[in-house]
């Protein structure tokens, strides 16, 4: 894996009826084996406030293309910054960073499970599993459909989605993990890999685990280096661990057996 | 054929002006090092940076046994800094002295051993454990990390015990010792000559400030330990503050820092009595500054006619 700092520069960034942002960079040098999963370590700002960089999913990549692609949400000033970048300005990116998804065998039957703007990952792995015929059963919750503008990324892979709303929107009404709960028995997955709140991740790892189907998750936590020396964005797998893991280099995906939720 | 030889940047740096500095005996090529805890055990920064350039680097503190660290969170960021409760997380001596050490000198690194001990017995096998013999360049004696209930600042916030810790490893190594004295203080000078008396071969300062943040909706500290170590930029003026003062007042070299991120921040640093800088937090934003500093301190001293660094050290120090 070779990370590197590269400009990168900013091709389109828009808001959608979502209200997250989607942001298109140009990055010939990014690297070419970058897995779904890892995450680019971004500057946001010139000066010293915002000081460290705000860690971003690799929500796409076209290594031909030399084209990353990503989605966020204003949380607080870093984003804030980003979502002001106009097209044509260069960003100073570092990555790609940290542990992506394994790659499970050519042709396994797969379900993704996204939660919000959790659904960001799992664009570049669906477009990778595709690429290995995988069979591909992705659930997608939000809180009404205007949050689906990602909707139309994933059918243009060819994959199906079964969406699953708050208020009723679109597609089944309710929580994501109970549409995934239903169908799961029908689907017999050899993978489930998920990324979202972590009330729903750990919802479904508990789910898989009845079915005893192994899985994934992605994490995420306060960073400042992402390269694994600060040991800042540390925490705990099951509260009886010993050690702390670091999201930014042992993770940010983890598998559901690593796992221990304590939702309190 | 090209008869013109091609000159590595170090070459090409030796050649016109004179970057290297002495730290109490220890003989640095160059001023900039890379601030312990920031920088892991050099490793992490490989890919942004040819690490053996640097003065040294100044390893992760390291504890007798492993030590887990604090519960998280662990670091927040704050106007122009950030916050850390990292509480010296380790493998422990042997690790250290097994794994990452032989690792950065095989790639030519100077290193700069950190010792945390949780007592004065612990430090005093530490000292021992880390001799000439090992490799090491020199001791940083941390006595000041403000994240760890038991030594860390509490020895570095009382003069006698900087004294007594400072010579009690002097005598178990042969190897300069740096105390990191923290600034958590009220008059710094005290501390400094407690451990210049102590036998200290230099100074390194300034550990961060301790400090906090509070999470408005939870109504509780934000910080996993509540209190953290501020570093960054926001601490800049504290920290040449401090060192101004204490170059005034003792007779050894200063290791100085705290919140560099830039070539005339480094100027500053030195111009207030360092004799050489640690790069910090800097590292965890542009992962390559601490090398690309190097460059441009030497860029500068050509542009302005400075022959050595080491003739500028406190030259803003009106004695």
């Amino acid at each position: 894996m070779s990370v590197s700092q590269m400009q990168g520069m900013v091709i389109e960034n828009v808001q959608k009826n979502s209200g997250w942002y989607e942001m298109e960079i140009s990055i010939p040098s990014f690297a070419p084996c970058a897995r779904p999963g890892q995450f680019v370590h971004i500057k946001t700002g010139a000066g010293s406030d915002p000081l460290l960089r705000r860690p971003f999913s690799i929500c796409d990549f076209d290594k031909d293309a030399g084209r990353l692609f990503l989605m966020y949400k204003l949380v607080g000033s870093g984003t804030k910054w980003l979502s002001s970048v106009a097209s044509g300005s260069y960003i100073d990116i570092v990555g790609p960073l940290g542990k992506g998804f394994t790659c499970p065998d050519p042709g396994a039957r797969v379900i993704l499970v996204g939660g919000g703007i959790g659904i960001a990952p799992l664009l570049y792995l669906a477009r990778r599993l595709t690429e290995r015929n995988c069979r591909l059963r992705i659930f997608y919750g939000v809180e009404e459909y205007h949050q689906l503008s990602a909707l139309n990324k994933f059918e243009r892979l060819g994959v199906n989605i079964d969406v699953a709303t708050h208020d009723g929107s679109a597609g089944f009404k309710g929580l994501v993990t109970d549409l995934f709960e239903q169908k799961i028995v029908s689907e017999k997955a050899d993978v489930i890999y998920t990324c979202g709140p972590e009330i729903m991740m750990a919802k479904v790892a508990a789910v898989a685990a009845q079915y005893q189907i192994p899985g994934e998750l992605s994490l995420e936590e306060y960073m400042a280096c992402g390269v694994g020396a600060c040991l800042g964005c540390a925490r705990k797998l099951k509260a009886e661990d010993d050690n702390f893991v670091k999201i930014c280099k042992d993770g940010p995906v983890f598998s559901f057996s690593q796992m221990k939720f304590d939702l309190n | 054929m090209n008869t013109g030889q091609k000159n590595s940047p170090e070459q090409y740096i030796s050649d016109t002006v004179d970057l290297s500095v002495d730290l109490g005996g220890l003989r640095l090529k160059n001023p900039v090092t890379a601030a312990s805890g920031t920088f892991g055990y050099g490793r992490e920064y490989e890919p942004f940076a040819d690490i053996s350039r640097l003065g040294a680097v100044i390893v992760k503190g390291t504890t007798l046994k492993p030590t887990p660290g604090n519960p998280a969170p662990r670091i927040y960021e704050t106007a122009s800094g950030m916050l850390n409760s990292i509480g010296l997380e380790n493998p422990g001596i042997e690790v250290f002295l097994d794994i990452h050490l032989p690792y950065l000198l095989e790639r030519g690194v100077q290193v700069i051993a950190n010792i945390a001990g949780n007592t004065f017995e612990d430090n005093e096998t530490l000292g021992a454990m880390i001799r000439r013999q090992s490799g090491v360049a020199a001791i940083e004696l941390n006595i000041s990390c403000p994240n760890v209930e038991k030594g860390g600042m509490h020895f570095g916030t009382d003069p006698d015990m900087v004294f007594q810790v400072v010579n009690a490893v002097k005598k178990v190594t042969d190897l300069p010792v740096i105390p990191k004295l923290s600034p958590n203080v009220s008059d710094i000078t005290i501390i400094a000559q407690a451990a210049q008396a102590g036998g200290a071969d230099a100074l390194s300062m300034i550990n961060t400030l301790m400090g906090m943040a509070i999470d408005v909706k939870k109504r509780k500290p934000v910080l996993g330990n509540i209190f953290g170590g501020l570093s960054g930029p926001a601490i800049k003026p504290v920290a040449l503050r401090m060192i101004y003062q204490v170059h005034k007042e003792i007779d050894i070299p200063i290791l100085g820092g705290g919140g560099i991120m830039n070539v005339t921040d480094v100027l500053e640093f030195i111009m207030a009595g360092s004799s050489a800088v640690s790069i910090g937090t800097a590292n965890f934003v542009q992962p390559g500054i601490s090398v690309q500093l190097i460059n441009e301190l030497a860029d500068y001293m050509v542009a302005n006619n400075v022959a050595k660094i080491s003739d500028l050290v406190g030259a803003a120090v009106y004695k």
